[in-house]
């Protein structure tokens, strides 16, 4: 390391505790607090009061009583609503992320292949859509879905079909919106793991007598395996807590835990069971995220 | 070079698919948003009568107004702690709980919108009960959380700029003696300007866009854009919510053609320089 490359480091403490200060204080009050808030309230029980939970302690006569209950947690236990909820998020998260990786892996290929300005161009088209508001993305599709939208009436005037096939209010129909909506979240860092790809791997498997299959299965797939990883998992995850998409595509007929905690929350107004919904949520990603984490930080941090 | 494989021709084919899919249900919602027709799967003729409509409808004009402040400001604070965040991460020698900050930063880029709007909205329920503070919900708190959310994405965009940056430019401007805060202004500043930009510009999206964390922290009073729509499209289709995304697809067209030319000049320059 070279003196001047030492300096650049900045060392802490110091005046650049500035730097680290606000962002640092920023996140752990409006991101890690709230979550040690949402197991408190977990643990309270759901009250008619303002706001609709009891109190996690009282002080009454010179004694301090705390309140816990995991009757919430129980609740969730035997209530088959909600581990059905559990199961049908996590199936549809991963199967719809399959399917996000069978389509996006080649369109990532193909453009990581791309010389010039064509891949700059193919790349903005793969972003464009992620831009343009999420709710009016899945709103085009309940157009083309209905009965009596775009899809069925081109097929049933085709003679395809001689009565609307049923799309709109299915899983399927689901499938469609999550694919649609996070496909480019996949794209996006396979692309930027294979676009480093070194070619003269490539060919030196193809003077060794590699085929292109096995040129794929042993030197690409196995490179760009962390950015498979976190292509995944930025489909994966949020998916799991999906609310708008099965709330307007999948309508009463998908369970899932996202639209669950939101019915909690807004209808039920029990803020306690909402809580122990989204707590037992948060340790079913907690791998999942950690994994994510593990690709995601290294690409961020630079420290030589 | 002759050896070097290019695009596999089922690559293309998957490409061709792949831009089909994402791109016809926009068309066609274009196209329909110039329907006369009150039944919005049946054409009855070009009209542009749903965005006069559009336009006159108040409370979609108000939800507007209020989403475009809300995106204006949360994205300017989420560039400024982005940025920080980007230098700690890619300037800031291991601390004891770098760790822990990677985790916070990398975390809210993945996290169900339902677990941040809930644990913010009894964060700030649990705030004015302890100290009367925020006393109402609205603006203010809608505009927190999009800042905590939006400033992870921003310091994906400015850490990855940072990363490659050439620091013996950093460093030259040290060893002629510029403080660090000189070197950062003069130096560091213009030279990530096009990160800082199209950082600012996807933080302004993604407030523009959020719907579910802003639906928990919103008081009574406030409405923004997504939710308007959200319930005007809950109940079916509506020819003025055509019109009103066909004017938002091509105002992020129009943005995006843009960020694109800056981006290929922004290159051009770079290797130019190289």
């Amino acid at each position: 390391m070279s003196p001047a490359r030492r300096k650049i480091a900045w060392r802490l403490p110091g005046q650049y505790l500035l730097v680290v200060i606000p962002p640092y204080i920023w996140l752990l009050l409006f991101f890690v607090i709230p979550f040690a808030i949402v197991f408190k309230i977990s643990l309270a029980e759901s009250a008619i009061a303002q706001p609709p939970y009891t109190a996690f302690y009282e002080y009454v006569e010179d004694v301090l009583t705390f309140r816990v209950s995991f009757a919430n947690y129980l609740f969730l236990l035997t209530d088959s609503l909600y581990f059905d909820a559990y199961v049908s998020s996590l199936r549809i998260a991963a199967i719809s992320t399959l399917i996000c990786l069978v389509v996006g892996y080649p369109i990532a290929y193909g453009i990581a292949r791309t010389q010039g300005p064509l891949q700059s161009l193919l790349l903005m088209l793969v972003i464009l859509p992620s831009w343009t508001s999420f709710l009016v993305r899945i709103y085009a599709w309940m157009g083309l879905l209905r009965n009596n939208g775009i899809i069925n009436s081109v097929l049933m005037s085709l003679g395809v079909v001689d009565e609307p096939i049923r799309m709109m209010n299915t899983e399927f129909a689901v499938y469609i919106g999550i694919v649609y909506t996070y496909l480019p979240f996949l794209i996006l860092p396979l692309y930027a793991n294979l676009v480093k790809l070194d070619n003269r791997l490539l060919e030196a498997a193809t003077d060794l007598g590699a085929g292109p299959v096995s040129r794929f299965l042993r030197i690409t797939l196995p490179l760009s395996m962390g950015g498979v990883i976190a292509g995944c998992m930025l489909v994966f995850i949020p998916v799991v807590g999906e609310f708008v998409i099965p709330e307007l595509l999948g309508g009463s007929e998908t369970l899932m835990i996202g639209k669950v905690l939101w019915g909690e929350f807004f209808n039920n107004r029990d803020w306690p069971v909402a809580s122990a919904v989204a707590t037992v949520m948060l340790v079913l990603l907690l791998i999942p995220i950690t994994l994510f984490h593990r690709y995601q930080f290294r690409e961020m941090e630079a420290n030589d | 070079m002759s050896a070097a494989p290019g695009i596999p021709r089922f690559s293309k084919i998957c490409l061709l698919i792949g831009f089909f899919f994402l791109y016809a249900p926009m068309v066609v919602l274009i196209v329909y948003s110039f329907n006369d027709s009150d039944r919005v799967n049946i054409w009855g003729g070009f009209s542009n009568r749903w965005y006069g409509e559009l336009f006159r409808d108040e409370a979609m004009m108000s939800a507007l107004w209020m989403s475009l402040r809300l995106a204006f400001a949360s994205a300017t604070a989420s560039v400024v702690l982005g940025m920080l965040a980007a230098l700690v991460l890619t300037r800031v020698r291991n601390f004891r709980s770098k760790t822990l900050f990677g985790g916070m930063v990398t975390a809210p880029l993945v996290m169900p919108d339902v677990i941040i709007g809930l644990s913010l909205l009894l964060l700030f329920v649990g705030m004015a009960n302890t100290f009367g503070w925020p006393a109402q919900r609205g603006f203010l708190t809608i505009w927190i959380a999009h800042v905590t959310f939006c400033m992870a994405f921003v310091t994906v965009v400015l850490s990855s700029r940072l990363r490659e940056l050439d620091k013996s430019l950093e460093e030259a401007a040290m060893d002629l003696g510029a403080s660090r805060l000189g070197t950062f202004f003069y130096i560091t500043l213009p030279i990530i300007a096009p990160a800082l930009a199209s950082g600012w510009l996807l933080a302004f999206t993604l407030s523009l866009d959020d719907l579910v964390i802003a639906s928990f922290v919103a008081g009574p009073s406030s409405t923004t854009l997504p939710m308007v729509v959200f319930s005007s499209v809950r109940l079916g289709l509506s020819p003025q919510i055509n019109a009103l995304a066909a004017l938002l697809i091509l105002a992020v067209s129009a943005a995006a053609m843009l960020a694109y030319l800056l981006t290929l000049r922004d290159e051009r320059r770079r290797h130019e320089q190289a």
